[in-house]
C-alpha cells in the first residue's frame, strides 16, 4: 500500500500514483482531515459520507489550533482502493478543508482511542475484572460496591479485546472516543 | 478602506463591486431590506420571476451564455426551498451562480418561525459551498468569498443566507480584494503527465478527443486552444451534451455528440480508439454505457480541474489535474517543441474508417408529408436560424436529444441545457436569463410540451420585460422519452406518460399578451418559423409533431458503445432485465 508515494501534505493526490487496479479488496484506512473550524463543517464531512454511501467506522473531531481556527477530524473508514481514493478526493474538494492525510498510506502512524467501561458484578467476578484490568493497564476511575468504571487507552483492537473479556464478568457498558491518530516522525 | 453601511446596502454594494448587472429574484418578508436598497439604485437590474426555481434557472442561463456568475435573490423558507432544484442543477453541470436567501432574524433561528427553514442545512449537499451570515461585519467578506468560490476551480452554485436583522444592522463594508482564502485550486497541470500525453499523441494510430463542459467553463481561450490542437493534429473530436460548441459543428474533424443518443461514428470512434483524450468531461453514465465494455483497448488521458473526477468511474492512464486552457496551452507548447509529430499515415487510415461509419447516416429518418417529424422541424429550425446571432436552450427529453443531434453550434456559450440533473422546466427560465444577457440575440427554447408546462408561469416574466424569447415546443402530447422507454422496456404499457388536458398554446400566449403560432402541416413549417423569428416579442410556437417518434441512435441501458440501435427495426427484445433496472 505504501507504493502510493504520496507527497506529505498533498490534498490532491487522488489522481496520481494509484494502486494497480480497481480491486475488490476492502481496506481499512485512517484519514486525518484538517478543516476550518466554521459552523457546519462537520455536517459537510458526514453528509459527504452518507450522501455517497461511504462507511464511517469511527470519527473524532476537536479544534486543535485555536488561533488558526483549525479542527482535526480523524475518520476510520473502509472501502476498496478506488473508494478510498474517491473519499480523499471528495474530502479535498470541500471548501473549508485545508488538508487530507491518509495516515494508513503516509504512515507509520500512532493510533489511540480512549474508552471508559463500566462492569457491574459481584464476588469472584469483581476480583477477576480487577486482575484483567491490571494486565491491560486499565485504570479504575470509579467504584461502587457492585461496579467498577475502568479507563483504558490504546489501539481500537486492544479496547475491543478488553471489552470482550469483561462481558462474561457482569453487565458491561462501554463509551469510546473514537480514534485519534498522528504520523510518526517529523 | 472601509465604509459603514447597513447589511442590506452591503449586499447591493458587493454585487456592484463584483460586476453584477442583473439579478433574478422574488421578494418576500425576509429580504425586504435588500429589496428596499434595490429600489434606491439604478446600477443593478432586478428581474422579477414568477417562481424561485425560475430565478435560479434564469441565473444559470445568464451564467452559461456569458461565462459570468449568475445571481438570484429569494426569500427565506419556501423561497429557499424552491431554489433547491436550480442549485442542484447548477451543481451537476458546474455552473457558477450565487444565490442570496433571506433568513428569519438571528434571534428567531431555531424557533420554527414563520417562513423559517434550515436553508444552509437543506442546501449543503446541493451547493459547492454555503454560508449563514450571523453578523453584519462579516457580510461583505462573505459575499466576496461567495463569488470567489463560485467561479474558482470547478465552478458551481453557492448560497449566502442572510438573516433579516443582519440586513438591518450596520457594519463595515470593504471592497473586494484578491482572495486570500486558502481555497485556490491549482490551474497548471503536471508537466510530466502532460509530456506523457504528448508522447501518446505522437504515436497514436486511432486517437479521439472527447470533450465536455469543462472546456466551456474554462473560458473562450480554452475553445480557441482546443480548435488549434484539433486542427494541428488532425485528430477526430466528439463532445458530450454539455460541451457542444467548444469545437465548431462545421469543423472537418467533428464527429458529433457521443453517448446514449450520440452519433454512430462518435460512439464507434470512442469504442475502437487507441488513445482517448478526455478534456473537461467526466465519464458520465450517459456517455460510457456498460463500464466494463467501455473503449476496451485505449490508453486514456483525462484533463479535469476537479481531482475527484479522475478515476471516479473509469480508470485512466494519464491523469492531468488542471484548468483546460492552461493544460491545453502546455500541451501545445510541449508538442510543438518536440517537433509537432503525429503518426499521420495511421491517423489518415483512422479517418477513412470514420468516413465509412459516417456513411451509415445514423441521423437519417423517414420524413412525412402529412405530419411534422420532430427531427424535420429541428432541421428546418437550424436552416432558418443558423445565420442569426442565436442562443438555444432546451428542456429535457426527446426534443433535447434531437436538438443536440440536429442543431449545429459553432461557438461556446450558445447552448444551454440541463445535462447532469435532467431538469424538466429548465429551458424556459434559462432562455429568459440568456435573453437578459443578450438583448438583441435570437434566443430559442427548444421544448417539449410537458417540460415546458413545468415552468410556464415564467410567461409573465417574458411578457413583463418584453423579452422576445421563442418557445419552440415540439408537441407530441406525450412525455416522449418516458413513452419511448415504456415502449422498449415495459411492454408498451404507457403508464401516465401522456396528458389528456393540454392547453391551447396559442390562446395561452395571447392570455399573456404574447404571440401564439400553431403549426401542424409540414408545408407551413418554414413560413411559421419565419413568422416566429420575425416577431418582436415572446412567441409560443406550438409545433404539433408525430406522436410516436422514437429518438435514435440509442445505446440501450447496460449495453456497450458498439451495441447501439439505429432504428425501430432493431429494437425488439434488446434490453435484458439487467439493463432495464438502469435509468
Amino acid at each position: 500500500m505504501s507504493a502510493l508515494h504520496i507527497k506529505k501534505g498533498s490534498t490532491r493526490h487522488s489522481a496520481y500514483n494509484l494502486r494497480p487496479t480497481f480491486s475488490d479488496v476492502q481496506e481499512r484506512h485512517t484519514i486525518a482531515v484538517l478543516v476550518e473550524n466554521e459552523p457546519g463543517v462537520l455536517a459537510r464531512v458526514i453528509g459527504l459520507f452518507s450522501g455517497r454511501g461511504y462507511n464511517i467506522e469511527s470519527l473524532t473531531v476537536a479544534e486543535v489550533d485555536h488561533t488558526g481556527h483549525l479542527s482535526r477530524i480523524t475518520i476510520v473508514t473502509t472501502g476498496t482502493p478506488q473508494v478510498i481514493e474517491q473519499i480523499k478526493a471528495q474530502l479535498g474538494r470541500i471548501v473549508p478543508v485545508h488538508e487530507v492525510h491518509d495516515l494508513t498510506v503516509e504512515g507509520p502512524a500512532v493510533e489511540r482511542e480512549l474508552a471508559i467501561i463500566k462492569v457491574v458484578g459481584e464476588g469472584e467476578k469483581r476480583v477477576e475484572a480487577l486482575r484483567l484490568a491490571d494486565i491491560f493497564r486499565a485504570n479504575v476511575v470509579d467504584s461502587t460496591l457492585n461496579s467498577f468504571i475502568f479507563e483504558i487507552t490504546g489501539a481500537p483492537d486492544k479496547i475491543d479485546a478488553f471489552a470482550d473479556l469483561m462481558r462474561p464478568l457482569g453487565h458491561v457498558e462501554v463509551a469510546r472516543t473514537g480514534v485519534a491518530a498522528l504520523l510518526r516522525g517529523e | 478602506m472601509t465604509r459603514e453601511m447597513t447589511g442590506a446596502k452591503m449586499v447591493v454594494q458587493a454585487l456592484k463591486d463584483q460586476g453584477v448587472d442583473t439579478v433574478f429574484g422574488y421578494p418576500g418578508g425576509a429580504v425586504l431590506p435588500i429589496y428596499d436598497e434595490i429600489f434606491l439604485q439604478n446600477d443593478i437590474r432586478h428581474i422579477l420571476v414568477r417562481h424561485e426555481q425560475g430565478a435560479v434557472h434564469a441565473a444559470e442561463g445568464y451564467a452559461r451564455s456569458t461565462g459570468k456568475p449568475g445571481v438570484a435573490l429569494v426569500t427565506s423558507g419556501p423561497g429557499a426551498t424552491n431554489a433547491v432544484t436550480g442549485l442542484t442543477d447548477a451543481l451537476l453541470d458546474s455552473i457558477p451562480i450565487v444565490v442570496l436567501t433571506g433568513q428569519v432574524p438571528t434571534f428567531m433561528i431555531g424557533s420554527d418561525a414563520f417562513q423559517e427553514a434550515d436553508t444552509v442545512g437543506i442546501t449543503r449537499p446541493c451547493t459547492k459551498h454555503n454560508w449563514l451570515v450571523k453578523d453584519t461585519d462579516s457580510l461583505a467578506a462573505t459575499m466576496h468569498e461567495a463569488f470567489h468560490v463560485a467561479t474558482s476551480g470547478r465552478p458551481g452554485p453557492v448560497l449566502v443566507d442572510i438573516p433579516k436583522d443582519v440586513q438591518f444592522a450596520s457594519g463595515e463594508y470593504a471592497a473586494p480584494k484578491p482572495s486570500t482564502s486558502h481555497y485556490q485550486p491549482i490551474l497548471k497541470g503536471d508537466l510530466e503527465e502532460i509530456t506523457e500525453l504528448v508522447a501518446a499523441i505522437e504515436t497514436a494510430k486511432k486517437p479521439v478527443f472527447y470533450t465536455g463542459g469543462g472546456v466551456i467553463n474554462s473560458g473562450p481561450a480554452a475553445s480557441q486552444l482546443l480548435r488549434e490542437l484539433v486542427e494541428a493534429t488532425g485528430f477526430p473530436i466528439t463532445s458530450t451534451l454539455m460541451g457542444l460548441g467548444a469545437y465548431p459543428a462545421s469543423g472537418k474533424n467533428w464527429l458529433g455528440m457521443l453517448g446514449m443518443h450520440g452519433l454512430y461514428e462518435a460512439n464507434l470512434a470512442m469504442h475502437d480508439c487507441d488513445l482517448m483524450i478526455n478534456i473537461g468531461a467526466r465519464f458520465d453514465d450517459r456517455i460510457t454505457g456498460r463500464i466494463d465494455a467501455f473503449s476496451p483497448n485505449s490508453k486514456k488521458a483525462h484533463i479535469d480541474i476537479d481531482p475527484s473526477s479522475i478515476n471516479k468511474v473509469i480508470r485512466v492512464d494519464i491523469p492531468i489535474v488542471g484548468d483546460v486552457a492552461h493544460v491545453l496551452e502546455d500541451i501545445l507548447k510541449v508538442w510543438k517543441a518536440r517537433g509537432r509529430k503525429t503518426d499521420a499515415a495511421a491517423v489518415a487510415k483512422w479517418q477513412d474508417q470514420i468516413t465509412d461509419w459516417r456513411k451509415v447516416n445514423c441521423l437519417d429518418f423517414t420524413n412525412s408529408e402529412k405530419t411534422i417529424k420532430p427531427q424535420h422541424a429541428l432541421q428546418r429550425l437550424e436552416e432558418l436560424t443558423k445565420k442569426h446571432d442565436r442562443y438555444i436552450t432546451t428542456e429535457v427529453g426527446q426534443h433535447q436529444m434531437w436538438a443536440a443531434q440536429y442543431l449545429g453550434f459553432e461557438d461556446p456559450n450558445r447552448w444551454m441545457t440541463s445535462g447532469g440533473l435532467g431538469t424538466m422546466g429548465y429551458g424556459f427560465p434559462a432562455s429568459i436569463g440568456v435573453q437578459m444577457a443578450h438583448p438583441d440575440a435570437l434566443v430559442i427554447n427548444v421544448a417539449g410540451e410537458a417540460s415546458w408546462l413545468m415552468n410556464m408561469q415564467e410567461m409573465g416574466t417574458a411578457a413583463q420585460y418584453r423579452l422576445p424569447v421563442k418557445q419552440f415546443i415540439l408537441n407530441n402530447e406525450r412525455l416522449g422519452m418516458v413513452r419511448q422507454w415504456q415502449e422498449l422496456l415495459h411492454g408498451e404499457r404507457y403508464s401516465h406518460s401522456w396528458s389528456e388536458a393540454l392547453p391551447d398554446f396559442v390562446k395561452l400566449a395571447e392570455a399573456f399578451g404574447a404571440k401564439g403560432i400553431l403549426c401542424s402541416d409540414p408545408a407551413d413549417l418554414d413560413d411559421a418559423i419565419m413568422e416566429m423569428i420575425n416577431y418582436d416579442g415572446p412567441v409560443i410556437f406550438d409545433c404539433l409533431v408525430e406522436k410516436h417518434e422514437n429518438c435514435f441512435p440509442m445505446i440501450p441501458s447496460g449495453k456497450a458503445h458498439n451495441e447501439m440501435l439505429l432504428g425501430e427495426a432493431e429494437t425488439q427484445g434488446v434490453i435484458d432485465s439487467k439493463g432495464s433496472v438502469l435509468v
